[in-house]
């Protein structure tokens, strides 16, 4: 060759070298992937953790949440999930369905750190489907009651209701009392009338998850309750687009109870103005019967392992270090967020926290939701109904026997499934 | 020409091979795959086990024209490319008008002011937008109060939802369309309108009988782009009310991302892709049919103008 294709034959050759360079057989890289606030701010527990595994590196990569769902997925079909993720427990079935996660049962059965027992019972159980324990909680979420203390004593209440008597009574009184409004309940959400129907012992589905039961006494008792509230004048309906000024509304004292979650007691802290920040506390639900608190909605994220992890020793030691106590208060102090194990409440940090208590009691009593892969898909059609009967397009009987009829068609597929997979274990069966 | 009628020969065409390959890699056979989605139950279940995918045939397609939600998207996106394709076209032109005028200076700088919404992120936009439409502490309820009308529930009342969504969508796109009609416009000799003056016709007059015939295939190609990009309406609602209140913003290529990339029902999706792909069809030969008869040779502006017919 002639003597131009020289210097562009050796850089050539140089940057094959150094590409091709093999990884240091002592690293194991574990790919993490954290969503929102807490993919923000995992990396700062890290450290020790390197300590702890010089041979193992971590790469963190941050998801912002209105992503997340879509990247797991198109991770999944393009073969390029992470070693470790964080993950919503309401997706946990559809993840599980798709043969994503790595059932992590016999590691936690060996493990002396992961202990099933220090862990919320209700919340560990969004985790276990099929019988399997399928990802360890890392923080807790469910939904209880911010609210203005001044406008309930104003209702000559000194302590948050305890029961849905006693609750319309303080926010009637509230309305006649000060012209503000009680609650402040988004018209798109499906949280409130599914917890309210929690606490009715409503099962949402019926058979086995097959077919929709919102027509049943329960659910129908709680719905009925949930528009009554907007019937009743109680709730400014207020659409998704004037959310973004709920920290103002809550400081005007436009609304005296919110149904929210932990992560916003940071928020709160940060965003009231100081003249209204003694003027603020949390509850736990109030029960339709005397078993107070009400149930409430069991969330939160948990890690989990990709089924085709490369490196699942090395995945679980970062999954285990975690779940250590000192690891959940130290990553409660950074975002807020609730610890999923019961030692590590014992810390000064949320004993001591007044709003934390509140969620320590409703944790106690939390319950999971459908463990099916269609959920998300579910509450959306619930969201929508809920809408059309807050507008007054629906009446009640007819909205519950639409949510029913399109409910059984989402689920359909899952029908023809497990139709199939009994057929063949019968015809297995009989040979 | 050598070999009239009959398929170029010669080294020729072998040069567009690649060019083919590639339009046929990314377009052809994505569509194709499409079309074959559009006839089997693909969802979540199929991605992870192939053997859970039934063959359907027209099935998607007949639920999908029973699907009330599909008719509620029909009849918003048709209300959107009705009001607000006229309504982006006349602010388009008049702006266009108003930025072409002899006596205007600093057009460059109008022109680009003009332009610049066509430029900004639209999320960016939306989170303007939706301070100035809220209710209480929005910008457009308090000029509205200034003049005594009552606060209007922007984007949470179902009624006013749409006009909201299309009224931004009109200021983000306008200027696109100004661009091309000041094209058109400078196009127009400016002796035909000075020979109007010395005639004694007003500007109003100049407008119908030079401008407005003389734009006539401007106007056609911008009508028939805007149509086409506004039936694809997607961005506006998703960003700014995520296809509600109670659906009244939901267009059907919302609809197709919510069945499609939400749910993974990918094989509903790609029959709403193929229905509205049909729809636009029918709406484009339409207006090429009413164009040809206008502009084409032997038209009817032709005929009009009293011309060879």
């Amino acid at each position: 060759m002639n003597h131009r294709m020289i210097i562009p034959a050796a850089l050539l050759a140089l940057l094959l070298a150094v590409g091709c360079r093999e990884p240091l057989d002592r690293e194991h890289v574990v790919d993490f992937w954290g969503m929102g606030r807490e993919g923000e701010v995992v990396e700062q527990l890290l450290p020790e953790f390197r300590r702890r595994h010089p041979d193992i590196s971590v790469q963190v990569q941050q998801i912002p949440w209105s992503a997340a769902h879509e990247k797991l997925l198109t991770a999944f079909v393009g073969d390029a999930m992470p070693d470790v993720f964080q993950i919503g427990n309401t997706w946990l079935p559809e993840f599980v369905a798709l043969g994503a996660v790595q059932p992590i049962e016999p590691l936690v059965a060996r493990s002396t750190i992961v202990v099933r027992n220090d862990y919320f019972a209700g919340v560990l159980d969004t985790n276990i489907i099929g019988g399997a324990l399928h990802a360890v909680p890392w923080y807790v979420d469910t939904r209880l009651l911010f609210y203005r203390t001044d406008l309930v004593a104003a209702a000559g209440s000194d302590e948050p209701p305890r029961t849905w008597e006693t609750w319309i009574e303080t926010m009637e009184r509230i309305r006649q009392r000060t012209g503000r409004y009680g609650i402040l309940l988004p018209v798109r959400d499906w949280y409130a009338p599914v917890i309210l129907a929690f606490q009715l012992g409503a099962d949402l589905l019926r058979d086995d998850d097959q077919y929709g039961n919102f027509q049943s006494p329960a659910f129908r008792k709680a719905f009925a309750f949930y528009i009554d509230l907007f019937r009743r004048g109680l709730t400014p309906r207020a659409a998704e687009a004037q959310v973004a000024n709920l920290y103002q509304d809550f400081a005007d004292g436009y609304f005296a109870f919110l149904v929210t979650g932990p992560w916003n007691i940071g928020e709160f802290g940060r965003r009231l103005p100081a003249a209204v920040q003694d003027r603020w506390s949390t509850a736990p639900f109030p029960a339709p019967d005397a078993r107070y608190p009400g149930v409430s909605v069991a969330g939160g994220a948990s890690l989990a392992i990709s089924r085709r992890s490369r490196q699942p020793a090395a995945a679980w030691a970062l999954v285990e270090y975690l779940s250590e106590p000192p690891q959940q208060v130290e990553f409660y102090r950074l975002t807020g967020d609730l610890p999923a194990r019961r030692s590590a409440w014992e810390n000064p940090s949320l004993r001591g926290n007044p709003y934390a208590q509140a969620f320590w009691v409703q944790l106690q009593s939390v319950r999971a939701l459908p463990k099916i892969p269609e959920w998300e898909r579910v509450a959306t059609m619930i969201t929508q109904y809920v809408e059309r009967t807050v507008r007054g397009d629906l009446s009640i009987d007819d909205a519950l026997a639409g949510l029913d009829r399109e409910v059984d068609a989402i689920l359909a597929k899952r029908r023809w499934l497990m139709h199939r997979a009994a057929r063949a274990a019968a015809d297995r069966g009989s040979r | 020409m050598r070999n009239p009628g009959r398929l170029p020969t010669g080294p020729g065409p072998w040069f567009a091979v690649p060019a083919l390959a590639v339009i046929a890699a990314f377009f052809f056979v994505p569509v194709a795959a499409a079309l074959v989605l559009s006839v089997t139950d693909f969802d979540i279940y199929a991605i992870a086990d192939p053997d859970t995918l039934r063959f359907v045939g027209l099935d998607n397609y007949l639920r999908l024209l029973r699907e009330p939600r599909f008719r509620t998207a029909l009849t918003n996106t048709l209300y959107f490319v009705g009001v607000g394709g006229p309504l982006s076209i006349g602010v388009s032109l008049g702006a266009a008008v108003l930025v072409n005028a002899r006596l205007v200076r600093f057009k460059g700088m109008f022109r680009t002011v003009f332009f610049l919404p066509v430029v900004t992120t639209l999320v960016a936009a939306a989170v303007v937008w939706r301070y100035l439409y809220h209710p209480r502490h929005g910008l457009l309820n308090y000029g509205l109060a200034w003049l005594g009308v009552a606060p209007i529930d922007w984007l949470g009342d179902p009624a006013w939802a749409m006009p909201a969504i299309i009224l931004m969508a009109v200021w983000k796109n306008f200027g696109f369309n100004m661009i091309i009609f000041v094209a058109g416009l400078q196009s127009i000799p400016e002796h035909l309108y000075e020979a109007a003056r010395m005639d004694g016709a007003g500007f109003g007059e100049q407008f119908r009988r030079i401008t407005l015939p003389l734009l006539g295939p401007t106007m056609f190609f911008v009508s028939v782009m805007t149509m086409i990009g506004y039936f694809q309406v997607f961005a506006e609602p998703y960003v700014m009310t995520q296809g509600g209140p109670a659906d009244s913003t939901l267009s059907i290529v919302l609809l197709m991302y919510e069945e499609g990339f939400r749910w993974w029902n990918l094989g509903f999706a790609a029959a709403v892709a193929f229905v509205l792909f049909a729809i636009i069809l029918a709406a484009t030969v339409v207006q090429l049919r009413w164009a040809r008869a206008e502009f084409g040779p032997a038209s009817a502006a032709d005929r009009r103008a009293g011309g060879v017919a």
